[in-house]
């Protein structure tokens, strides 16, 4: 499957001067796998897109940046690569649209999912007891039934799961990476340990130029990472909370102490911090090395992940009152505005990222400055 | 906040020696004005366009250890004996230095970029390149009380006897400022884009030159000096020159113009004659060479030649190479004549032949046999289709030609005297250094080392 013909001619002209110059090699694996797959043929061009962290050294390294007549903006370039990765190995293709229209789509499934849980929960008899206080066990499901809440979540759990399959089949097929290879328990480690730190969201072992654009910082790593932790508790919560229910019998609301509450909280918190850090530093950053459909995918993304976190947490402190009915319902909204959309908004970017992170294991490229100098490596000295 | 109208040093330039001369005067408890010709977006002239520094170091090995004596042998086997081997010897002792230096104005280091490996031991690396090595700089400057002023075009100073009281720079919208000053140090860069200029020593030839750095090194203020009585240092057609792509642009296409696949193969000129031993020597020594030997052939055009064995062995230029599945065919896409083409191609052919391992690391001894102008390595025939062709034409790095001084920084007075409170630092007095030849990062070495001296006797002056 191409890229747009407008877009890989870009990307071709742009990368052979990088190819030619090779600076930057010191900022990211971008640059190196780069030297690794010179044809650059489309699926090339993907995976140089997706291995990129956008942490925008190159930009501020480039003696060829705009107004210069080579005209080298790599981050730019390279988001405009990955929002096209993401549509061109959406699937079902037709779905590819929804890339473009993060927001509306996000909150189209808000809207449909309040729905179809608000008419659950009438055709159950919930409505009746939308505003009654009730602290004893099993209160939320007197709001919507067990089933109502499992079914829809299981389904485009399911459904996220097979469209990611199929993506993750052809962009593999295309940008020739072996996924029999992912299964090596060596690559697997360092491909968990590259994602859960974020490792070349370091730059050249200093952080990104972000949000300004002279200055490196670890602050974006940060919030990532704890987004990326918060939302691993949170899942662990759930799965927890499942064990309780199914296994010993115990129906939530559970207590302030309880693991799956501890885990849910703990997971909702850092949600907010890194999403609302995020969001902050992207509206914060220069705007001219983004492609436009990415920012917005981002934001869209990030408001969406607080909006959950945030009704998620007023959840658990208010479940005790009467506003227990109307923050269940609002969570359900903003969890369907995540779930629907994982397969095509800004969700898709952990697909590509995993499969590119076994490009960049150590193995073939060499780790950030700063990182190798750690582990001890011998610098230019 | 509005610009102080004087100041203690006035740097002139603002390249790696002019903001190695302001930080270190700064350091010294000067204040001080830096002037940069250029706007704020392509600042750093030809410095903004380098990767690496030549530095001395006492390694614990053989392996790691450049020392002294070693360096300046590499310089006097380049560039002979005429240079100024105090200011050499100086030169390489606090290219020892620098880079703690360095480090404390927050340049940061990488190991050595891929396919440049053997200069790990000689050069270091700053992380990103020139770029980043001079955003360091400004935003040191910045921190520590520099005034930087950019679209300053520095033309002439104002003298009281052998003093000089000020700076005169015009502004783009056509007005003049005047900066009084106690001292001053100019790190304008040589004259390599001034065409005019170079063409009295080269003639025509320099219509088909390509400018590998910054427009804005057209010499004016070295011009000045001269002019001034300053003492001339270096030779007329000194210059570091090296093969560029011919599509290159004429100004500024930096790094990724050049064309590194010369020793895989053979350079024709327009005759479709060879003319150099194109595996005289490993490539770090020999690619300041092929500038020179170019701009000395008809019409200023060169060819390398070679075939798709070769594809994968060099960095590749931005340009995408010439290719076809026969040397005829190739010669004609160039506009080569063809026979001469073909005929020089099969004449190798004959003379190679495969002898001992071919490697690309070392001189591996695969000569041509009987060829009146050898190959001396990797004499390797021209066989295997496609065949690739890169159009080459003289790329312009610097010039040598520039100001004497002294041990101090001062700059030389054609009667044996110095200006007591005029410097100068880089490319403008490079000639004291190099007068041909080149070895690879010493540009940098000559801006850091030079710029930090005139940096700080230039606040001593001022105090005087
Ligand atoms: C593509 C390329 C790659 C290179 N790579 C290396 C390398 O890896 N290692 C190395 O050691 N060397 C390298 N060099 C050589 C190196 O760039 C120079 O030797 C070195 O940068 C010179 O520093 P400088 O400060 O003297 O001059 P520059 O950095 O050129 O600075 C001169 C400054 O003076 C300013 N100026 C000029 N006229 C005026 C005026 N009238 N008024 C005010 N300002 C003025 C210019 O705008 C510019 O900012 C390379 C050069 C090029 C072109």
């Amino acid at each position: 499957m191409p890229l747009a013909p407008d877009l890989a001619a870009e990307a071709r002209r742009q990368l052979t001067i990088c190819n030619a110059c090779r600076y930057c090699e010191g900022y990211c694996a971008t640059f190196q796998v780069l030297e690794l797959r010179p044809r650059l043929s489309d699926g090339d061009i993907s995976v140089v897109g997706n291995v990129c962290h956008d942490c925008r050294g190159c930009y501020q390294a480039c003696m060829f940046a705009p107004p210069h007549e080579f005209a080298i903006n790599i981050p730019l370039l390279l988001s405009q690569v990955r929002t096209e990765t993401y549509a061109t190995y959406a699937w079902p293709s037709a779905l590819a649209t929804l890339f473009g229209r993060a927001a509306t789509g996000s909150a189209i499934a808000a809207a449909v999912g309040l729905i179809v849980m608000a008419g659950i929960s009438l055709a159950t008899g919930g409505g009746a007891r939308f505003f009654a206080a009730d602290a004893a066990p099993g209160s939320f499901y007197r709001i919507v039934p067990y089933f109502g809440m499992v079914i829809p979540a299981m389904l485009l759990s399911l459904y996220a799961l097979l469209s990611f399959g199929m993506s993750a089949a052809a962009f593999s097929r295309d940008a020739r990476i072996r996924l029999t290879e992912l299964f090596a328990p060596r690559a697997l480690v360092s491909i968990a340990r590259d994602a859960l730190t974020l490792h070349w969201m370091s730059g050249g072992g200093y952080g990104c130029y972000y949000p300004e654009k002279e200055k490196t910082s670890e602050t974006r790593r940060a919030f990532h990472v704890l987004l990326v932790a918060g939302f691993i508790s949170a899942f662990l919560s759930t799965t927890v909370a499942a064990i309780y229910q199914e296994l010993l019998g115990v129906l939530p609301p559970y207590g302030m102490t309880s693991l799956p509450v501890i885990l849910g909280m703990a997971g909702g918190a850092a949600m907010i911090v890194g999403a609302t850090g995020l969001l902050a530093l992207k509206v914060g950053a220069a705007g001219e090395l983004i492609s436009r459909t990415m920012l917005r995918m981002d934001v869209a993304f990030l408001v969406v992940f607080d909006l959950v976190s945030i009704t998620g947490m007023a959840l658990l402190f208010l479940r005790d009152t009467p506003l227990m009915g109307t923050l269940l319902l609002a969570h359900f909204a903003a969890l369907a505005a995540l779930y629907a959309t994982i397969p095509y908004g800004k969700f898709a970017h952990v697909v590509y990222r995993l499969l590119t992170l076994l490009e960049t294991r150590r193995d073939v490229v060499a780790p950030p400055v700063a990182a190798a100098r750690r582990q001890g490596a011998s610098g230019p000295a | 906040m509005s610009a102080p109208a004087g100041a203690d040093v006035v740097v002139v330039g603002g390249g790696n020696a002019a903001l190695c001369a302001a930080l270190t005067a700064r350091e010294s408890g000067a204040s001080v004005i830096l002037l940069e010709r250029s706007s704020e977006w392509d600042r750093g002239g030809n410095s903004k366009h380098t990767r690496n520094i030549r530095c001395a170091r006492d390694g614990t090995s053989a392996a790691t250890r450049y020392g002294a004596e070693e360096f300046l042998g590499d310089l006097r086997s380049v560039t002979g004996d005429a240079l100024d081997s105090e200011l050499a010897r100086y030169l390489i002792a606090q290219s020892r230095e620098v880079g703690e230096w360095m480090e404390a104005q927050g340049v940061r280091w990488q190991p050595a970029l891929r396919g440049t490996l053997q200069l790990d031991r000689t050069n270091r690396f700053f992380l990103g390149g020139g770029k980043a090595l001079v955003n360091t700089y400004y935003a040191r400057a910045a921190a520590t009380g520099v005034t930087v002023s950019y679209e300053q075009r520095v033309e002439r100073f104002v003298f009281d006897g052998e003093r000089v009281t000020s700076v005169v720079a015009s502004l783009p919208d056509g007005t003049r400022r005047e900066i009084p000053c106690r001292a001053v140090v100019v790190a304008s860069g040589g004259f390599e884009a001034n065409i005019e200029w170079l063409r009295r020593y080269w003639g025509s030839a320099v219509d088909n030159y390509r400018i590998r750095g910054t427009p804005h090194n057209d010499g004016n203020v070295l011009q000045t000096l001269l002019e001034a009585g300053a003492e001339t240092r270096g030779t007329e057609r000194g210059f570091h020159a090296i093969a560029v792509d011919a599509r290159a642009p004429r100004f500024d296409g930096g790094i990724v113009t050049r064309v590194d696949s010369i020793p895989f193969g053979i350079v024709v000129n327009s005759q479709g004659e060879r003319f150099y031993d194109e595996g005289e020597e490993i490539w770090p020594k020999r690619y300041a060479t092929w500038g020179g030997l170019i701009a000395r052939q008809p019409d200023q055009l060169a060819c390398s030649i070679f075939d798709s064995k070769a594809w994968g062995g060099f960095i590749p230029c931005m340009h995408t190479p010439y290719r076809a599945d026969t040397v005829k065919e190739l010669a004609e896409m160039l506009h080569l004549p063809a026979a001469p083409v073909v005929a020089t191609v099969e004449r190798f052919n004959a003379a190679a032949h495969d002898h001992g391992t071919y490697d690309m690391a070392q001189r591996d001894g695969r000569s041509t046999r009987d060829l009146p102008l050898p190959k001396s390595n990797w004499a390797l025939t021209l066989d295997t289709p496609p065949f690739y062709a890169y159009p080459l034409r003289p790329g312009i790095t610097f010039t040598y030609l520039g100001v004497g001084i002294d041990g101090y920084g001062h700059v030389r007075r054609g009667n044996g005297c110095v200006f007591p409170n005029l410097f100068a630092a880089g490319e403008v007095m490079s000639g004291n250094i190099l007068l041909k030849g080149y070895l690879a990062g010493i540009g940098m070495t000559i801006g850091t080392v030079f710029g930090r001296l005139a940096g700080r006797e230039a606040a001593r002056a001022a105090r005087a």
